[in-house]
């Protein structure tokens, strides 16, 4: 009787369910991961799609975007020009991965090692998403959002919502906490407040006031109840999503609510945007490891471990930075490579290892270490922290100067004694969401006074906005905000650069307010 | 532990809601592409699906981001060759180099976002602002098929409509009111007389009881043989309502000259204009006839390959296929069921001793049991120039003016080239038409 998991492309339910197994083995037993509960899922080509055009998320709120992104997918994947990927995995807990139905039975086989145990045991185990994220509420969450919304626009029109969202998603790289955050209610608790502020509303609904003869002032009346007191806003603001939400004048409390729902999805995909590196190369990594342990215990094919190869050499590829194919540096690959180097390092270090890399330089453990590392770091500290010596040479990096004054570039560094340190520190501010964000704020908004809002751009090294862009979200805050906006760039030096202002149309007609 | 689910049967298409949101905001240029589609479609292909164009800006979603160019920066790439340190590049010319661009694809250098629609959606778009004209559908009212819907509860009815349920609950509350006694009530008196019955020797006092017990239960069979367990004022049925249904039916007289004067030019624009007619009435009644008849100095009705195709000689009578149309409207399609439309296609031709006959054939045959009837003129590109300036007019075009007057469901217009045909359905059809006339 062979030892093998399968010996066809095509799976089965049975096959799927031991080779989950015999992975679990070796990713739990052998590698100790420390996953969250899995739970698989078998969709089709389409549902795939679907899921694509809503971020990845089983349940999502409608907007007109996603329908945009869908359309585009599609054509792109009818054409033949770009294929689906193999699966999407949810930071949740259980963690949910989907799984294609066209996959053959190996790429379910790497699917499952790639997204079950990598990125699982990542999502599990890296701090910022300890401290960022709440796995267990996100489904609860995405479902209260979707269904939030849907009441929304059955209430009050879908164009409403959309300029709510509209606006929202335009901001919504702007509409996270960077650092830390304060203790606030789980993310399921939301709902349960969300429903308790409408009872209370209905709840103290008399049709009485209805029948009360206007008063001579009437007009001024809802407009006092448009501005409930609030506490004033700290400033400077850098979320700039949360400062709407709180101190926007014109909103009503739905509109506040939808910013919010925006907000807390932002945020709750921000340590993703911050571990693509490192989240990428973890789970490179464990299928990479997982798939040769199997195949040294002849468990998966000869064949099957060929197609293997072939799928993941397809993924850690990394064109030359003068290829036609480069598109920037590959995550994956990137990821992989460090990975792969600290397991090198602590196995078999070099000298120079052991002055680059002294903590982990032949500590002979290398799951250990990389643990510590998943755990512990995110993209730029990581690349800060282990970016070795070797593998800048290995992947002959350089870095390029390119000053706006200059004619032409200059490379700064290479891969040699003097260049190490600087290639690293370079690279590691790449992936530094601190540069490679625009840093704005909300500097001024008067809220007794003429309630101008001023948002205040900190240039990096000059480096401007898409102007065009900039202007058409400064009309959004400003639709918005109701009242006038200006966007300003100060350079390092504290020197105005430029300044749009947005004047908003001033208030038609408005109808009914509640 | 893995839970393992199953989710193909799940229905697809969750992002239709995203879908129609989308379609809707870029209403105004899916518009413009189908009605400029229109014009250059093939024959047949109307009704297929279109492709897109939507200018980026309509449907841009811009966010705040570094811009590629401007500023000093730095950045890693991978794979030197042939670089040390000091070593300068020449910047590309193209003001974007590949390299420094972080812009994503929704970024700035896309100038037009291409999708396909549909063809349920090209359709909904090409005759979102078309109806039918009112004239055609306060005709729709009185027409015989009728059709029963559900319309609550009534005392009177069938047996086969009788709603158990209503009933009981009726005949339950009538009973409580009027106090009958109850099963229950019974049978505890029953028991209570047994138990008396029983006993071999009774005491004065149980004498009296059972007498006064005997003379309750003859009060309560009383009682309940008055009140009937189920009266007929309990009864509810069913009720149905008998609700004119328009009739779902269409037939669509095609009628077209195809004497020689007729080049396959003309005919070309007429098959549009049917076509387009064909499409907007399938997309009203359930159910559509076509009839086609071409006439030269006699009608005949013909399938439509021949319609379109075969050439004939010979003169110009149009009375004979609107004879023809009233002949076959007779014999096949009864007026009470039926709802007839007509287009007729036209060089403007006519014998000129044929034209009072027209007139009366169609105001007096066809025109009272027309729902709508739409007469156009084609030209070919050559006499187009010369009948542009409408006073320049065809002999028929003279006659049809004077039936037009006053007569709502008859139409006429004049189509020069494919790009017109569109526009002239749609001024034939659009809603505001009867408001403004």
């Amino acid at each position: 009787m062979s030892q093998l998991l399968f010996d066809t492309g095509e799976w089965t339910f049975d096959t799927l369910k031991r080779t989950y197994d015999a992975i679990e083995d070796v990713a739990v037993r052998e590698m100790g991961l420390d996953p969250y509960p899995n739970q698989v899922e078998l969709i089709s080509s389409e549902q795939m799609l679907d899921a694509y055009s809503s971020i990845g998320m089983p349940v999502f709120y409608h907007h007109w975007s996603f329908g945009k992104r869908f359309a585009r997918d599609e054509a792109m994947y009818r054409k033949g020009y770009s294929g689906l990927a193999y699966e999407i995995v949810i930071n949740s807990n259980p963690c949910i991965s989907y799984i294609m139905e066209e996959n053959t039975m190996t790429m379910q086989a790497l699917v499952m090692a790639h997204a079950a145990f990598g990125h699982n045991h990542f999502f599990k185990n890296n701090y910022l998403f300890k401290e960022q994220t709440d796995a267990s509420g996100i489904l609860d969450y995405l479902n209260f959002a979707k269904s939030y919304i849907a009441r929304c626009e059955e209430r009050h029109g879908i164009t409403a919502v959309e300029r709510i969202l509209d606006t929202a998603h335009a901001l919504m790289d702007q509409g996270v906490n960077r650092y830390g955050r304060r203790a606030r209610p789980s993310l399921s608790q939301e709902q349960a407040r969300a429903e308790a502020r409408e009872a209370h509303a209905r709840e103290n609904f008399s049709d009485l006031w209805r029948t009360l003869p206007p008063s001579r002032k009437g007009a001024a009346k809802p407009a006092k109840r448009l501005e409930p007191r609030r506490g004033a806003p700290s400033l400077p603001e850098e979320n700039l999503l949360y400062f709407l939400e709180k101190f926007s004048p014109n909103l009503r409390d739905w509109e506040r609510e939808l910013l919010r729902i925006v907000r807390n999805i932002s945020q709750y995909f921000f340590p993703q945007r911050q571990t693509k590196v490192m989240n990428e190369g973890c789970a490179t990594y464990v299928h990479y490891k997982i798939m040769n342990r199997l195949f040294d215990l002849g468990k998966i094919s000869e064949g099957a471990m060929l197609e293997f190869l072939t799928s993941h050499t397809a993924v850690v590829f990394q064109p030359d930075f003068d290829d036609p194919r480069y598109g920037g540096l590959n995550p994956y690959a990137l990821g992989f490579e460090m990975m792969c180097d600290i397991e090198r390092a602590a196995m078999a270090p070099t000298d120079e290892d052991r002055i680059y890399l002294p903590e982990i330089a032949g500590c002979g453990d290398p799951m250990g270490a990389l643990k510590e590392a998943w755990a512990n770091y995110r993209d730029d500290s990581f690349i800060a922290q282990y970016l070795s010596p070797h593998l800048i040479r290995k992947m002959k990096l350089f870095k390029l100067e390119n000053h706006a004054a200059e004619p032409r570039y200059k490379v700064a560094a290479i891969h040699d004694e003097f260049g190490y340190r600087d290639v690293r520190r370079a690279l590691a501010s790449q992936y530094d969401p601190g540069f490679r964000d625009p840093n704005i704020q909300v500097t001024e908004a008067d809220l007794a006074g003429d309630r101008r809002l001023v948002l205040t751009h900190k240039m990096h090294n000059e480096v401007p906005l898409a102007e065009q862009e900039a202007k058409a979200v400064l009309a959004y805050v400003g639709d918005l905000w109701g009242f006038d906006v200006e966007l300003r760039g100060l350079n390092d030096l504290g020197v105005e650069r430029y300044r749009h202002e947005f004047a908003p149309a001033p208030p038609m007609e408005s109808g009914p307010l509640y | 532990m893995m839970n393992i689910i199953d989710r193909r049967l799940n229905p697809s298409g969750k992002s239709l809601p995203n879908r129609q949101r989308f379609i809707r905001l870029a209403k105004a240029t899916i518009r413009e592409a189908v009605v400029r589609s229109i014009k250059d479609r093939a024959l047949g292909d109307v009704g297929s699906k279109e492709v897109v164009d939507i200018p980026v800006k309509r449907i841009a979603e811009p966010r705040l981001r570094h811009s590629a160019e401007g500023g000093d920066r730095d950045q890693v790439l991978p794979g030197n060759k042939e670089f040390v340190r000091g070593d300068t590049l020449p910047k590309p010319k193209s003001g974007r180099g590949e390299k420094g661009s972080q812009a994503s694809p929704d970024g700035e250098g896309e100038d037009s976002f291409r999708f396909t629609i549909s063809a349920e959606e090209y359709l909904d778009v090409l005759f979102e602002e078309l109806e039918l004209p009112d004239l055609a559908k306060a005709q729709l009212k009185d027409t015989s098929v009728v059709r029963y819907r559900r319309a609550g509860h009534s005392p009177t009815g069938s047996p086969s409509n009788l709603n158990l349920l209503r009933t009981m609950r009726k005949s339950l509350a009538r009973r409580i009111s009027l106090r009958r006694p109850k099963s229950d009530d019974f049978a505890r008196l029953e028991a209570e007389i047994a138990e008396l019955e029983a006993m071999s020797e009774r005491t004065p006092e149980e004498d009296e009881k059972l007498g006064a017990l005997w003379l309750e239960r003859e009060k309560k069979e009383a009682r309940s043989r008055r009140i009937a367990y189920i009266d007929p004022v309990d009864l509810r049925f069913n009720r149905f309502e008998a609700t004119p249904q328009p009739s779902a039916q269409a037939v669509m007289f095609c009628l077209m000259d195809v004497s020689g004067s007729m080049t396959e030019d003309m005919k070309d624009l007429a098959k549009r204009f049917f076509l387009l007619l064909h499409l907007f009435l399938t997309r009203q009644y359930e159910h559509v006839d076509i009839v086609f008849i071409r006439h030269t100095s006699e009608a005949k009705e013909v399938d439509e390959e021949t319609f379109f195709r075969s050439a004939e000689t010979g003169g110009t009578v149009v009375s004979t296929a609107l004879a023809e149309m009233r002949r076959i409207v007779d014999e096949r399609y009864p007026v009470d069921d039926w709802n007839i439309y007509a287009a007729q296609a036209s060089d403007g031709d006519n014998y000129s001793s044929d034209s009072q006959t027209c007139i009366e054939l169609l105001t007096t045959q066809i025109l009272p049991i027309c729902q709508y009837f739409a007469y156009v003129e084609v030209y070919d590109r050559r006499q187009a120039e010369i009948f542009l300036s409408s006073l320049n007019v065809s002999e028929l075009w003279k006659d049809y003016q004077s039936v037009a007057v006053d007569r709502p469901n008859f139409a006429m217009k004049r189509v020069f080239s494919k790009a017109d045909v569109f526009p002239v359905f749609h001024q034939l059809f659009a809603k505001a038409r009867n408001a403004a006339a």
